[in-house]
């Protein structure tokens, strides 16, 4: 299996039939304890069974701040709800498509129903592969490790625990032969390599920002006064929406929050009108997206180090933009690692939004009004009806300490090394 | 702008450890027109009055609970720009209590006060010498009973220690260290150069509404007919502490000379509240940070004190020059693993609590067959941000199991030791010894108890007067 892949299908739900999809995806969960969290063992998509999937989530994109757009006569005031399914797999979208389709077709036709009166069980493959959409940006923790690596480095670890807390008195070397007796009957699938294509395939995607850049330069660097003087102008009289939240919305919100040590992320909101913003907001999702691809590779993005999987999803030509993630710790402490780490980052991809707080020369301000980008935030944030964790429990840095373990475990350790593995355990 | 010291009640200022007896009367509002009256004529401390060499015989403080504002003729749309946690209260929903690990025996469920109709209206708050609190807190007891208001319960702290130093908590450990210094007179500007390091004072808009906060944006939304500005949001939590449990657990674990050294490696300070041997780089009992310890080897990552303030700037890669701070900004420089927890300087509590209950020495508490008591903390502290603030630093940083990358450890002290996603454990607490030998201590006890809590408005004294004239 190649590296990890995003498959998000998306499709307009029929009129009225949100209160009953809504029904369908609350019995595919483990409501009333954990609403939102999916069973994996539920009988119309057994998730638990769907092999080389990270995350998954079901999410009706219906739009709170569309009345936003009251100020905006160009930007029409309607637009349509429509059913997210967004897979973080191994593999390609084809790939992970392929294996949904193999273990759920029945229970994906159920869902889509509410979506398609026509979707069958033999037309639900080339029907999803219709509605699937492609990120602009898509941002994976560690790429090409697997969803087998995950699982497997777990369970090594977990038995590693076990040796340890059984003898919380042994010395590391003492210990060693015990780790290494338990480790014997895991299996370790070697890493994946990448295949050629796929090598030469990033090889050539590396180079595609700096040539372009490059050629562009000739247009770009006269253009360059217009267009600063372009985002400047809307820099300063662009208005900011971001409403006081609304207390019942964000109870609503937090129930489903907070059941496991990840969360799911879900928003959704308008572009600025206009061109200029139009196509800022293209340029940057593509630089956003290279540099997921080639800098920020392990286990942070930018200094953010809680992301699991993001990814920025343009709808309705580009008027709108769905920005999902999966993150480590609680809603606060996510808004605040945005802030105060990676504000910058932040300004670059949501500042063509429209309402998002004041930004100056596109990286300064923004973010930092802490309570306006709080607010905001809140603003555009949707239910995750429905969201799939197969590692429970397991944040990005416990898979990369298990990675590490193992890597110093295949160097059979000694000394300080030792000590530190075993401290790490 | 320096903070007008006159419209600010004195317990921003100082926690009055040299009044050694305190009183928290919490009493419900009967009868709003005579309790309003009540309220008009009394005289909160000022923090005007502290310092200058006058040494106050007695302290008084008023704060109050979302519901007694609405007690006293506030309407919910009024109030609606207060902070939503404030109005939400400390047990709102499951969710809330989760986060704050208010859980299991800690359940609000479970709390002798601040659920339902022991929620309080409003807290008196009476600080004074032990020969004089007694007769005092009685009488103001009565005359609030006389004058429209209900009593659900009266708290006493600990007499203090008759010499100077930090106070003790019951575990025996001293208390009350590390506590932020407000900038009064507005000297410093938060700027993204120099706060890439740790620093020890925070911005007056941290703990108080209406002044400019780390972020450099005006605290609160001071608007309406509540005068909030030079307010505070008071968090007061009653923590009942097993002493003698958790001395008997370190004594199993670690055997009767070991005790106190994994108790303060569980704490992260020496008992008598000096930094652990290794850290310290001046005189004081500040002069420390754990930049030098990434990996835990001195200080454990998962320490009482390094959870509750990792004394971590903005980037733990510290000031770098233009270029340096532009790389790690971006991520360029530094790993994943050497910047786990945000920066300290947005997530500062100014604590004011105090100890209640019968006091034993580890000594005596390791002793077997040793009885139960009621020992514990009355754990005050004020904050202008209960999100960011208190609730920031109770459940990401204190009862999250998963705290600054650790996995499967509550904090030591504290945590709730629930099961935490389904039946994932998160009772562990890996630590090294003075050789440097890595150690997992495991299956400890829950060893503190939340008896009941409350969020409480601490107004200015302006802002008591618009409370009170409504």
């Amino acid at each position: 299996m190649a590296r990890q892949s995003l498959l998000a299908v998306a499709a307009t739900v029929r009129d009225h039939a949100i209160p009953e999809l809504e029904a369908l995806l609350r019995t595919m969960t483990r409501a009333p304890e954990a609403p939102g969290q999916a069973d994996p063992d539920n009988p119309i998509i057994p998730f638990g069974q769907i092999e080389g999937v990270h995350f998954l989530r079901f999410v009706l994109l219906e739009d709170p701040s569309l009345p936003d757009r009251a100020a905006y006569p160009r930007l029409p005031a309607y637009e349509p709800t429509r059913l997210m399914l967004m897979v973080d797999g191994d593999g390609s979208p084809e790939d992970i498509l392929h294996r949904l389709l193999r273990t759920a077709r029945e229970g994906l036709v159920r869902v889509f129903i509410h979506c398609d009166a026509t979707v069958t069980g033999t037309n639900i493959a080339a029907w999803m592969d219709r509605h699937r959409v492609r990120s602009a940006a898509n941002y994976v923790n560690w790429p090409g490790r697997s969803a087998r690596q995950v699982r497997e480095e777990a369970r090594l670890h977990e038995a590693w625990l076990a040796v340890r807390l059984a003898h919380p008195d042994t010395s590391p070397e003492e210990l060693w032969p015990l780790l290494r007796a338990a480790a014997q009957d895991l299996p370790l699938s070697p890493p994946v390599r990448p295949a050629l294509a796929e090598r030469l395939g990033n090889l050539i995607h590396l180079l595609s920002l700096p040539v372009l850049a490059l050629l562009s330069l000739p247009v770009l660097l006269p253009a360059l006064p217009v267009l600063i003087v372009m985002l400047r102008r809307r820099e300063t009289r662009d208005r900011v929406i971001a409403p006081r939240p609304s207390r019942t919305r964000n109870a609503m919100l937090s129930s489903l929050e907070d059941h496991d040590v990840t969360n799911p992320y879900s928003a959704i909101g308008s572009l600025k009108p206009g061109r200029f913003r139009r196509w800022l907001a293209i340029v940057i999702l593509w630089i956003i997206d290279w540099g997921a691809r080639h800098i920020y590779r392990s286990g942070r993005l930018a200094r953010v180090n809680t992301i699991h999987f993001a990814s920025w999803t343009f709808l309705d030509d580009k008027r709108r933009v769905f920005f999902a993630s999966n993150y480590d710790g609680s809603r606060e402490a996510y808004n605040d690692d945005f802030i105060n780490k990676v504000a910058f980052g932040l300004n670059l991809s949501f500042s063509n939004g429209l309402g998002y707080p004041r930004t100056d020369w596109l990286v300064r301000g923004g973010a930092r009004h802490e309570r306006d980008f709080k607010w905001y935030l809140f603003h555009h944030q949707i239910p995750t009806q429905l969201w799939y964790n197969p590692f429970r429990g397991l944040t990005t840095y416990d898979m990369a300490r298990n990675a590490r373990l193992r890597a110093t475990y295949e160097r059979r350790p000694t000394g300080a090394e030792l000590a530190r593995f075993v401290a790490e355990i | 702008m320096a903070v007008d010291r006159d419209d600010v009640q004195a317990l921003v200022r100082s926690g009055f450890g040299s009044l050694g007896s305190a009183r928290y009367i919490l009493v419900r509002i009967v009868d709003a027109a005579r309790a309003k009256a009540w309220l008009r004529g009394l005289v909160p401390t000022r923090a005007s009055e502290v310092g200058g060499g006058r040494a106050l015989e007695t302290v008084l403080q008023v704060a109050f609970t979302r519901t007694g504002l609405r007690a006293l003729g506030f309407t919910a749309a009024e109030l609606e720009n207060m902070a939503p946690e404030f109005l939400d209260g400390m047990a709102s929903d499951a969710r809330r209590s989760h986060r704050l690990g208010d859980v299991g025996e800690s359940a609000p469920a479970h709390w002798a006060w601040g659920t339902g109709a022991r929620e309080p209206h409003v807290l008196l708050l009476l600080l004074a010498g032990p020969n004089r609190i007694a007769d005092w807190a009685s009488h103001v007891e009565r005359d609030a009973r006389a004058n429209g208001f209900l009593l659900v319960t009266t708290l006493a702290s600990n007499p203090g220690p008759e010499e100077t130093g930090p106070a003790r908590e019951p575990f025996g450990f001293a208390d009350g260290l590390s506590q932020p210094e407000i900038d009064w007179d507005a000297k410093h500007r938060p700027s993204a150069r120099a706060d890439r390091a740790y620093r020890p004072h925070i911005a007056a808009g941290e703990v108080l509404l209406g002044h400019r906060n780390e972020y450099g944006a005006i605290a609160g939304d001071t608007t309406g007919p509540l005068v909030q500005r030079n307010g505070s949001y008071l968090v007061y939590r009653q923590l009942a502490q097993d002493v003698t449990g958790f001395w008997g657990c370190l004594r199993a674990a670690a055997g009767p000379d070991g005790a106190q050294e994994l108790a303060e490696r569980m704490v992260g300070r020496c008992i008598d509240g000096a930094p652990l041997p290794g850290l310290v780089h001046g005189r004081g009992l500040e002069d420390f940070d754990f930049q030098s310890d990434p990996l835990g080897l001195l200080c454990p990552l998962g320490a009482h004190i390094r959870r509750a303030n990792p004394r971590v700037g903005d980037d733990p890669l510290g000031p770098l020059g233009i270029l340096g701070n532009l790389l790690s900004t971006a991520g360029l420089l530094g790993n994943a693993a050497g910047d786990a927890v945000a920066s300290a300087r947005f997530h500062r509590l100014l604590r004011r609590g105090r100890p209640y209950g019968a006091s034993m020495t580890p000594e005596q508490a390791m002793r077997p067959g040793q009885p139960e008591t009621e020992a514990g903390l009355h754990f005050l502290c004020l904050n202008a941000s209960l999100a960011r603030q208190f609730e920031f630093v109770q459940g990401a940083w204190l009862i999250s199991p998963t705290f600054g990358g650790l996995s499967q450890e509550g904090d030591p002290l504290i945590g709730d030791r629930c099961p935490f996603p389904d039946d994932r454990r998160t009772d562990l607490f890996r630590y090294h010894d003075a050789e440097g030998i890595p150690h997992i201590a495991q299956g400890m006890d829950r060893f503190v108890t939340v008896r009941g809590g409350a969020y409480f408005f601490l107004p200015g004294i302006e802002g008591l007067a618009s409370i009170t004239a409504r």
